[in-house]
């Protein structure tokens, strides 16, 4: 199967539940941190070396997902992605959209 | 109010200390996400869109001020400061972190509280109506059976592995407030020619992807009978319901592919087996220590008019406007219960902050003999309030901006959290939900249009009971952008139906306009009291499709 879109590596903080994305360095809270595979390869080869994280007890759960990257910013193809990379759209107080959030990760 | 026994009690604490040691021993990876996930869900701990969520039961909808004020404690302590209440009489939080689920469950503990079998392929929390012992019009208080069922069916072992998960509902009234026939099982309290309390027993409804309305397999139960017919029941769908296939597992399907009289053939002929057995019958005593529970409370004589009512309501036209929408007739004179709006314009369907918590808690406290209900359409009630403490009650409400007078009413809409929090969604609900009561915030317009049940699901698994809504509304997901199906026709009371697609699909910005078309169709069509239901029900879908199709065809 073709890559069309960049993929993100994504997965659930297991202490919490955040969303958390694949970046440079580890597991990153911001989608604007994570790295973006341009090709089918790497993409299933970052899911596949995930599972150490799963079994490391750091993340569950990870999953890859389009989106588009434009000078550098990444943007989700789905609502539902572009909702988790936030917060709820109706509690602008809550999520990662929410600045009094204590920086963590 | 129900009170834990001792073997209540020891069963709660037992499972919050295996619960928590699953716990331990996944954080110290003792236990793989594979093995521990079917663990937390059985303690209602799901991982949603943005954290965990933990599902707690209200077993029919009761709680107490002393329960109500924990469930504040906890959003405080443990998550952001808020609960949702859900179609199914739950709570639901949205943010708590997994080490600090076994302090919850022990705080919930601590007042009679849980959430054991809110998930599962297992029989769910029994719902029923929110105004059992109360409403003018009860039969039978149905609260009395559902804790029955409830002490029956917890760790069950028989019906622990269903083929999916199971929902009963119990009305005690004629007037369906419990939705019975959308449920697996849902059963109606009644009496025969001969005066005898029994049950109306019906299987087979859902919603979801394939919604059905359940069929009678039992048109008289008596007391003494009714759990060895429910054994029957589960036992005929727990051997003959699928399991290869999740999606045509739930007991609907089952009753659609034998026939109404095949199923029904078959559970009576389980019952006879069972009782020729002679294992599974209701003591009259176990029925009368229950029915102890929930005696009502020490009720003044008073006269049926409240003059102090009175007097409030001829000089306080927002008094008078609550009390003309959010008051439901008690069985005892000088008494009415009080809907509570979990809906102000513009907010968020079933969300209550701790404060708002507490301040309930407080009011049913000193007005309501400590008792609270959780509706399924996401309000709360105070069931027992005297007449003449209405306005004092009113004033409360509206110092912890409670007090929306729009019970039944357009802005009264059912919202599941859709896209917003759920993992399973297709598109928002709640936001949906915003924009129509924004739209029809002017309270004259809103009580102009009279009974209109609005009701939104994220996806086609209709948490949002939208097959059953006046007009429903489905998210769908079109190449990752939320659109809307939009149908008319549905009913969970006395009169269900399910309701029919009457147009396109619409965007998210276009579906209250769309609601506005189907309102100006009733508006053009209604003859003398009819609600939006009964005009579609007179002239069909046609006229609203007409109209839609032209106004939305792009």
């Amino acid at each position: 199967m073709r890559v069309v879109h960049p993929q993100i590596l994504t997965a659930w903080r297991l202490d919490d539940g955040e969303a958390v994305y694949r970046g440079a360095g580890g597991w990153v809270r911001a989608l604007e941190d994570a790295t973006p595979f341009t090709g089918i390869e790497a993409a299933k080869a970052a899911l596949e070396a995930a599972e150490a994280d799963v079994a490391a007890r750091v993340i569950v759960g990870p999953y890859l997902f389009d989106a588009a990257v434009e000078r550098g910013v990444i943007r989700p193809l789905s609502a539902r992605e572009l909702i988790r990379a936030k917060g709820p759209t109706v509690r602008l107080d809550l999520g990662k959209q929410a600045a009094h959030l204590p920086a963590r990760g | 109010m129900y009170r834990y026994d001792e073997f209540d009690a020891r069963m709660v604490r037992e499972r919050v200390a295996e619960f928590s040691g699953q716990v331990a021993r996944r954080l110290a990876g003792e236990l793989s996400e594979d093995e521990f996930k079917p663990l937390r869900l059985m303690n209602g701990l799901y991982l949603q869109l943005h954290a965990y969520m933990l599902r707690v039961a209200i077993p029919y909808g009761t709680l107490s001020s002393r329960q109500m004020r924990r469930l504040a404690d906890i959003a405080r302590r443990y998550d952001r400061g808020y609960g949702h209440f859900t179609t199914r009489q739950n709570i639901q939080f949205n943010w708590p972190k997994l080490a600090d689920v076994p302090a919850i469950l022990d705080a919930l503990a601590e007042v009679e509280m849980h959430a054991i079998q809110t998930s599962g392929n297992c029989i769910r929390n029994v719902t029923a109506d929110h105004f059992a012992g109360a409403a003018a019009d009860e039969v039978e208080d149905p609260r009395i059976l559902s804790e029955i069922i409830r002490q029956w069916s917890t760790f069950h072992p028989e019906f622990s592995f269903l083929p999916r998960k199971f929902k009963i509902a119990v009305t005690g009234s004629p007037q369906d407030r419990a939705a019975i026939r959308v449920h697996d099982i849902g059963i109606a309290c009644i009496r025969n020619a001969a005066g005898e309390a029994g049950y109306q027993v019906f299987a087979g409804g859902g919603q979801g992807r394939t919604p059905m309305l359940a069929h009678c397999v039992g048109d008289f139960v008596s007391r003494d009978d009714i759990l060895a017919f429910l054994e029957a029941v589960m036992r005929v769908y727990n051997e003959e319901g699928r399991r290869d296939n999740m999606y045509k597992a739930r007991i609907k399907i089952l009753v659609h592919q034998l026939g109404a009289d095949e199923m029904r053939r078959r559970v009576e002929a389980e019952f006879a087996e069972i009782k020729a057995q002679g294992a599974l019958h209701l003591p009259h005593a176990e029925y009368q220590r229950i029915l102890s529970y929930f005696a009502p409370p020490p009720f003044a004589d008073l006269p049926a008019v409240s003059a102090t009512e009175g007097a409030a309501r001829a000089r306080d036209g927002a008094f008078a406007a609550f009390v003309a929408q959010n008051i439901f007739p008690h069985k005892v004179p000088g008494y009415a219960s009080v809907s509570i709006s979990l809906k102000p314009i513009g907010g968020i369907p079933g969300d209550a902050d701790a404060a708002q918590m507490d301040a309930v808690a407080e009011i049913a406290a000193r007005y309501s003999f400590d008792e609270i209900r959780v509706t399924h359409e996401q309000n709360l009630v105070l069931p027992h309030v005297r007449r003449d403490d209405l306005y004092a009650v009113w004033q409360a409400l509206s110092a912890a901006g409670l007090a929306t007078a729009n019970i039944g009413l357009v802005t009264d809409i059912i919202a599941c959290p859709g896209l917003d929090y759920c993992d399973l969604a297709n598109a928002r609900s709640i936001s949906i939900a915003q924009d129509i009561s924004t739209r029809f915030a002017d309270p004259a317009r809103q009580r102009d249009l009279g009974e209109l049940k609005i009701k939104i699901s994220g996806c086609i698994n209709a948490c949002g009971h939208h097959h059953v809504g006046h007009i429903g509304i489905l998210g769908v997901d079109k190449k990752g952008v939320e659109h809307y199906q939009i149908s008319l026709g549905g009913s969970a009371a006395e009169d269900a139906s399910l309701g029919e697609i009457v147009g396109p699909a619409v965007t998210a910005d276009s579906v209250a306009d769309a609601i506005e078309t189907i309102v100006d169709v009733y508006r053009a069509h209604r003859t003398g009291g009819e609600r939006l239901l009964d005009t579609y029900r007179r002239v069909g879908a046609q006229p609203f499709k007409e109209r839609l199709h032209a106004a939305h065809q792009h």
